[in-house]
């Protein structure tokens, strides 16, 4: 028998705009999988058709393999928590996470909340009300409100994509614990690749409403499926075969060679090309060279180093990936 | 099971749809497409002579005329005066803020006939104003059309200026422009759909303003509407006050359109500060803060202060003798039986009222996916607002003529009274709750819901509670209303148990000063009754424009 949640074919659509275009998609009891995608590729649209937000064009969701088209939001035992928390205004930090527990005793009720917050790193917050909380407090309260109702399947849409970047990582490695603390099944949206990779056994691509890969995340950055994926992740620029060969490429070529950020190093035994600039970051420096076919390409190297004009470069084959050539090149962005 | 969930699902929207709208058919549209109809039939059946009749009539393009320039003037002069107030009180802080706030409010409640008793009494040739010889005249009706839209401007603009985002102005200044330019190139544009709106409904309640026009205006100024109940009551000229109807109508609508598409502008229009934005009163304000409290003390207390001034005088003096003539029947029944009668009735019209409104505001403010659906929402969103325009005077005469026989044989039914005055008052209730349901974020519906919250969980543990405060603000407009309604009622209430505001108007319409002064002391109680239900309601009701 199936377990877990089970994706069919789901087409959703606004007016003529399809959202979500065919995707399928398994998330295993226990597992945590991350939908990643820009904005506007359909990966929340795909949560709340899910969470039955949203009406099915075509397509089904199923649970354990049942079909959950005629089982209500309430029903589902999906909990959403949203980007911006989306706490009740009119109740406090306690009324807020016990809204799922309101069949239990006063005390048992309470005491579950008490637990809840303790899990997330707020004991003692109860009473508090929630204009009182700061923006990082306020998700760890949305997600304790959502763990209050045991769902058998998390959903986060953006949950941390209002915070800012140092909360961001803090937060989200706070919200990996506790779902794994918990051993909850989730659905975690996002945009920011990071946050997935740090929380998900698996992670989904999407972009145009489309899936385009699911995978470990290991293996995803390993093997992007295209030049999409390979683009959406920070891949860039794809060089084709002879130009890669140059550069001091050996490994297989059935494809474009996907040069990522730690791709192409600086060494003596490189190939010299021209610095157009460089970029100070933590801790390093960034040339952007230019390769002989007119493409720009990025070197890191550590510390903080004046601008030479000229740079010996070659490919690392670690920091690679081979996909394979679309198609149509011109629709890519970096 | 699921189809079982789903058939009760149904149901309860049948519900919510159809009492709210079946109340309407019966008890607005029926009564006054009878009235209308009547003035197109006559013995020999369908008939344009006597409607046609009066729209070649001089005197009727002398009213239509008369209501269109009254209302005209009157929108103008709220609107330029109502811009300075809407700043001082809204988007300046002083010690007194609030007071004055609540101050300005009092007049749009007021009951017509206690400000048309109250600028008479300013205004008469014995009043304190009474050298100006104004008395009668289009100044008077203008002056006190003015005083109720007053806080209609104040309250519309100011709103919305308190939650500009003053960075777009600052930015503004940054790029050069002058503090004068700014003002015309950002600030006005921004307020431009608030003026618009506030302007559109002053406009409608100013061409349908009755109980005022009628007391204040005399023989030579009137509005449609008084000159429908003068051809229905005096003249007894049914196709008369049917194509006045009609005529009323085209306005109204007209007026309702343009509101309609100024309030769907403001609503998609801006983006908005979270909190309120003001700043302390300064020397650069003075000309708004002059005018302000001119407006203040010159048009809104004095008229106020008056009434209450004048009904202490009696005969021998000063001193409470109007007041105690108030518990005399003298063979009917006296003023605070009257009062008694009105406070059941407007009980029973708020409980009416806001049972509908509450069905009404719940299915506007669903979001429908359909474009179809959405439509229909508009249509029935026009449609509850209509009994804001259609005379009241129209309503009442049109009850009497309907609802004589079965199957609604309510005619000597007091009934009828508070079903008519809770007509009168829906659209104000469904103004009232609409905001506040419309503004409830539906995500945390949905969050309620993903926490496994039924439907009927939700709208009681995030729906009710969210719209709560708009809920005291609509039953005090409901209650205030029916207190003060005068046009319908005036053609239901018999004459042994008359509300307060007929009782006023047989009062004011009397000769002898032992009369006058009893109406200027019952004016009084009705104001003072008005002013503290609305004050429990701003009490209970929305501080500022809370943020969910």
């Amino acid at each position: 028998m199936v377990s877990g949640l089970q994706v069919r074919d789901v087409v959703v659509r606004y007016g003529d705009l399809v959202a979500v275009d065919q995707v399928s998609l398994d998330v295993a009891p226990g597992e945590v999988m991350a939908v990643i995608g820009a904005s506007g590729s359909g990966k929340s649209s795909l949560l709340r058709a899910v969470a039955g937000l949203e009406p099915l064009v075509s397509g089904s969701v199923s649970w354990d393999g049942v079909d959950l088209a005629a089982v209500e939001v309430h029903r589902r035992g999906f909990a959403v928590m949203f980007q911006d928390g989306q706490l009740f205004p009119h109740l406090n930090v306690g009324g807020n996470v016990g809204y799922a527990l309101h069949r239990l005793g006063r005390a048992e009720r309470q005491q579950r909340v008490n637990d809840l917050l303790a899990l997330v790193g707020l004991d003692g917050y109860a009473r508090r009300p929630i204009t009182a909380l700061s923006g990082g407090q306020a998700q760890r309260v949305a997600l304790a409100r959502s763990l209050a109702a045991e769902p058998r399947l998390l959903m986060l849409d953006e949950p941390l994509s209002a915070l800012d970047t140092g909360l961001r990582t803090r937060l989200v490695e706070v919200l990996a614990e506790t779902v794994r603390a918990t051993n909850t099944t989730a659905l975690y949206v996002t945009h920011d690749q990071d946050e997935a990779f740090t929380i998900a056994d698996r992670v989904a691509v999407m972009a145009s409403g489309r899936l385009l890969q699911v995978d470990a995340p290991a293996e995803l950055w390993r093997r992007p499926a295209d030049i999409e994926v390979a683009a959406f992740l920070g891949y860039g620029p794809f060089l084709d075969e002879g130009l890669a060969r140059q550069f001091g490429w050996t490994g297989a070529a059935n494809g474009l060679i996907a040069v990522g950020p730690d791709g192409l190093i600086a060494g003596t035994d490189g190939v010299e090309v021209p610095v157009r600039a460089a970029t100070v970051g933590r801790g390093e420096t960034v040339f952007e060279v230019e390769l002989p076919s007119g493409e720009r390409a990025w070197v890191r190297s550590p510390g903080v180093s004046r601008r030479p004009d000229l740079l010996r470069v070659r490919l690392s084959p670690d920091g690679c990936a081979v996909v394979p050539k679309p198609v149509v090149l011109d629709t890519v962005q970096g | 099971m699921t189809l079982r969930r789903d058939h009760g699902r149904t149901w309860v929207w049948a519900v919510i749809a159809v009492v709210p709208v079946a109340f309407l058919v019966i008890f607005f549209v029926w009564p006054v497409a009878a009235l209308v109809a009547r003035g197109f039939f006559d013995a020999s059946g369908f008939s344009l002579v006597g409607v046609s009749e009066v729209m070649v009539a001089p005197r009727t393009w002398r009213i239509v005329g008369q209501t269109l320039a009254q209302a005209a003037v009157a929108t103008v002069l709220a609107v330029l005066l109502g811009i300075p107030g809407a700043y001082v009180l809204y988007r300046t802080r002083f010690p007194g803020r609030t007071a004055l706030r609540a101050l300005v409010a009092v007049p749009f409640v007021l009951p017509s006939v206690v400000v048309g008793v109250a600028f008479r009494s300013l205004l008469t040739e014995s009043g304190p104003l009474g050298f100006l010889g104004l008395g009668e005249s289009f100044a008077a009706v203008v002056a006190a059309l003015v005083f109720f839209n007053y806080s209609v401007v104040v309250r519309t603009v100011g709103v919305l200026w308190s939650r500009l985002d003053r960075r777009v102005s600052e930015a503004a200044r940054s790029l050069g422009a002058s503090r004068v330019r700014v003002w015309w190139t950002v600030t006005l544009p921004a307020l431009a759909p608030a003026i618009a709106s506030a302007s559109a409904l002053t406009f409608l309640f100013c061409a349908s303003a009755f109980a005022v026009v009628l007391i204040l205006g005399g023989s030579g100024w009137g509005t449609i509407e008084t000159e429908i109940w003068y051809q229905t009551t005096q003249l007894l000229d049914l196709p008369a006050a049917a194509a006045l109807s009609v005529l009323q109508l085209v306005v109204v609508a007209a007026a309702l359109v343009a509101a309609d598409l100024t309030r769907s502008r403001q609503e998609r229009a801006l983006t908005l500060a979270g909190s309120p934005v003001d700043h302390r009163l300064r020397r650069g304000d003075a000309p708004a803060a002059v005018v302000t409290a001119v407006v203040v003390v010159g048009l809104l207390l004095t008229p106020m202060l008056t009434l209450v001034w004048r009904s202490l005088q009696t005969a021998g003096g000063i001193g409470l003798g109007n007041y105690a003539l108030l518990a005399v029947g003298d063979g009917r029944p006296s003023v605070w039986e009257a009062t008694a009668n009105s406070l059941v009735t407007a009980v029973v019209a708020t409980a009416i009222a806001l049972t509908l409104g509450v069905m009404v505001s719940y299915l506007l403010s669903r979001r429908p996916r359909s474009v179809a659906g959405r439509r229909l929402l508009r249509w029935a969103d026009a449609a509850f607002m209509l009994p804001l325009g259609i005379s009241a005077v129209t309503v009442g005469f049109g009850f009497l003529i309907t609802l004589n026989r079965p199957p609604f044989d309510l005619r000597s039914s007091w009934a009828l009274i508070p079903i008519a005055q809770a007509i009168v008052a829906l659209p104000l209730v469904v103004r009232s709750l609409l905001p506040t349901l419309r503004a409830i974020n539906p995500r945390l519906q949905e969050a309620a819901a993903s926490l496994g919250a039924a439907p009927a969980r939700v709208v009681a543990t995030i729906d009710v509670p969210l719209a709560w405060r708009g809920f005291g603000l609509a039953a005090g407009f409901a209650f205030a209303t029916s207190l003060g309604e005068f046009g319908a009622t005036t053609f239901l209430a018999r004459p042994d148990r008359p509300t307060l505001p007929v009782e006023i108007f047989r009062l004011i319409s009397r000769p002898g000063a032992e009369n006058l002064g009893m109406a200027l002391a019952a004016a009084v109680v009705l104001a003072a009754l008005t002013a503290a239900v609305m004050a429990v309601a701003e009490y209970l009701g929305p501080k500022e424009a809370t943020s969910w």
